[in-house]
């Protein structure tokens, strides 16, 4: 007879193992064809009567029911301003916001005070370089890399220029991933801050965080991570990267436009400088001078994006459940599969590095049978007419574009509920695209 | 399907009316679209009346840019300066007879809008004469 111990044990174990194939078995029904469902509007059709085949997902993601419904939901049922009113529905709606900041800290691995709601990554990247005024000096330096969107190079042209200091770039190898010896060159004693995209926009490329944040901190610099691009499509853990910023959007991820994040490491955002300044990130106000509140609250200056914020913890939520090693592993499995049948296409170039080393993004051209170059717009359009979104243009990224030389490319970008036929459809739309403009 | 890309639009992008530079020129003007890249350069000869005798063009971009600015090369010609300078958006859909999104819309314009920039250049130049 086993103890009593040992039963119950044993039951455990059995328990465990019910879930884990409970686990697996919902995973499964998590195919990309369930995820659809959530999303009405992919069921939609357009132009011509042709279904949609929405493959813009960089520039902005469709949102799951789940997400609209939870945003209606405060609205309807409990709106109200946060952090203030002594009744129910303050308190409630309070409470849903903070708990949306909790999800962030979770899904990212940072802690709660570290977690700052923004309107979008820009926010996010703009509160950094406001930050650095009073820490730059003439000749001090600011580093970003040649693969970067206009979000992260503005602001700093703008800080270099008013401080006097430099602004310097990390080369790229062959236009597709970051020459690691230039890093280690172009970062010095002098180097302040250290900017670079998690992932590029245009080249698809994930970038070694690691090695830069090893370099950037050998020389005491602080390191901002544009995550745009990876925190919706990648697992991200921001204590595990060691970067000082992390900055996202939440409607590159399921969520509304309008709420995004800017992640802190403590220590730093404890003497950092907020760059907006009224209510709500004050602690005790006189008339002439005035205390901050505590983290995070001392950078969410002003009523903030209460609907947008509960509607982000939704779309954690959501991504969670599918899992973020999943996710990047959906995407990577269909990246790789639209790189080859692109390759089979002689007339089609692609840009940047082999699959194994990006996201869920393409960028390419197209050419006729002299050899010319069919204009991104001209692609585009009739892609459009035969239902298809993809990005055509310079993606906010003119420098790089130059650099390249070339006008613009087309780009298409995936998320969690795209699928293979989607990618046979766009092959067979280029044939035509190729046949039209030779 | 291929709505904007109608024979007549593909015929002028393929094989685009007086495109070439123009050395007698009376005037010429270059301009881009930053947002696309698209580049075209407008060469025009106007005679003592101020009519435009001959309009040419080079540059590089979208079907619609390129196509559009070879029609008003052919367009333009007899014109008057100042019949040229009230050209708008409406005539230039028309000439193109296509449906045409907000932004296609910008690619259709580039042409016109550097035509009226060598015009507004030419009229500068005659001030200075005088």
């Amino acid at each position: 007879m086993p103890s009593d111990k040992k039963v119950q044990g044993s039951l455990n174990f059995h328990k465990k193992m019910a879930f884990k194939i409970c686990v697996v078995a919902q995973m499964d029904q998590l195919s990309i064809e369930n995820i659809r469902k959530d999303f009405p509007i992919l069921s939609r059709k357009v132009r011509n009567n042709v279904p949609l085949i929405y493959l813009d997902n960089a520039a902005t993601t469709q949102k799951p029911k789940q997400v609209v419904d939870a945003i209606a939901d405060y609205y309807l049922r409990y709106n109200a301003n946060v952090h203030r009113g002594i009744h129910a529905l303050s308190e409630e709606a309070s409470e849903k916001y903070e708990e949306a900041h909790l999800k962030v800290a979770k899904f990212l691995n940072a802690k709660f005070q570290e977690v700052i709601f923004t309107k979008n990554t820009t926010e996010g990247l703009n509160i950094v370089a406001h930050g650095m005024y009073d820490r730059l000096e003439r000749d001090d330096e600011i580093v970003v890399t040649r693969m970067e969107h206009h979000s992260n190079i503005v602001p700093f042209q703008v800080l270099a220029r008013k401080t006097g200091a430099k602004l310097k770039f990390i080369e790229l190898d062959k236009f597709e991933t970051l020459n690691l010896e230039s890093a280690e060159k172009v970062i010095t004693d002098r180097t302040k801050l250290v900017s670079i995209p998690h992932m590029s926009n245009v080249l698809g490329t994930i970038n070694p965080v690691k090695d830069i944040v090893d370099i950037a901190k050998a020389h005491g610099s602080l390191v901002l991570l544009d995550g745009a691009q990876s925190v919706p499509h990648l697992p991200v853990d921001f204590a595990d990267l060691g970067v000082d910023f992390l900055a996202f959007s939440g409607h590159k991820m399921l969520a509304p436009m309008g709420i995004g994040g800017l992640i802190g490491k403590e220590e730093v955002l404890e003497d950092f400088e907020p760059l907006l300044y009224g209510g709500e990130m004050i602690k005790y106000v006189d008339y002439e001078r005035a205390t901050w509140n505590d983290l995070p609250w001392k950078f969410e200056a002003g009523t903030p994006n209460v609907g947008g914020g509960i509607g982000l913890g939704v779309a954690i939520d959501y991504l969670s459940n599918i899992g973020m090693e999943r996710v990047h592993k959906m995407e990577r499995e269909l990246t790789k599969y639209t790189m080859e049948r692109f390759s089979e296409l002689d007339f089609v170039q692609i840009y940047g590095p082999p699959s194994e080393y990006r996201g869920g993004v393409v960028s390419f051209n197209v050419f006729n049978d002299d050899g010319e170059l069919i204009h991104p717009h001209d692609v585009s359009t009739i892609l459009d007419e035969h239902g298809i979104a993809i990005r055509a243009g310079h993606h906010c990224a003119q420098p790089l574009m130059r650099a390249m030389s070339i006008p613009a490319t087309n780009r298409v970008s995936f998320y969690i509920y795209n699928n293979y036929e989607e990618v046979d459809k766009t092959v067979e739309v280029l044939k035509e695209v190729k046949a039209l403009f030779s | 399907m291929n709505n904007i890309y109608r024979e007549n639009i593909l015929e002028h992008y393929k094989n685009p009316l007086n495109h070439e530079e123009m050395a007698d020129a009376t005037v010429d003007f270059e301009d881009t679209n930053p947002v696309c890249g698209d580049e075209i350069h407008f060469w025009v000869k106007i005679d003592d009346d101020g009519k435009i005798k001959r309009a040419t063009f080079k540059g590089r971009g979208c079907a619609i840019s390129q196509a559009s600015a070879s029609m008003l090369t052919e367009t333009v010609e007899g014109m008057t300066v100042e019949e040229v300078e009230e050209l708008g958006a409406d005539e230039i859909r028309e000439l193109l007879g296509v449906p045409l999104s907000p932004i296609r819309l910008k690619c259709a314009l580039l042409g016109l809008k550097v035509l009226q920039g060598a015009l507004l250049k030419y009229k500068g130049e005659q001030v200075n004469k005088r």
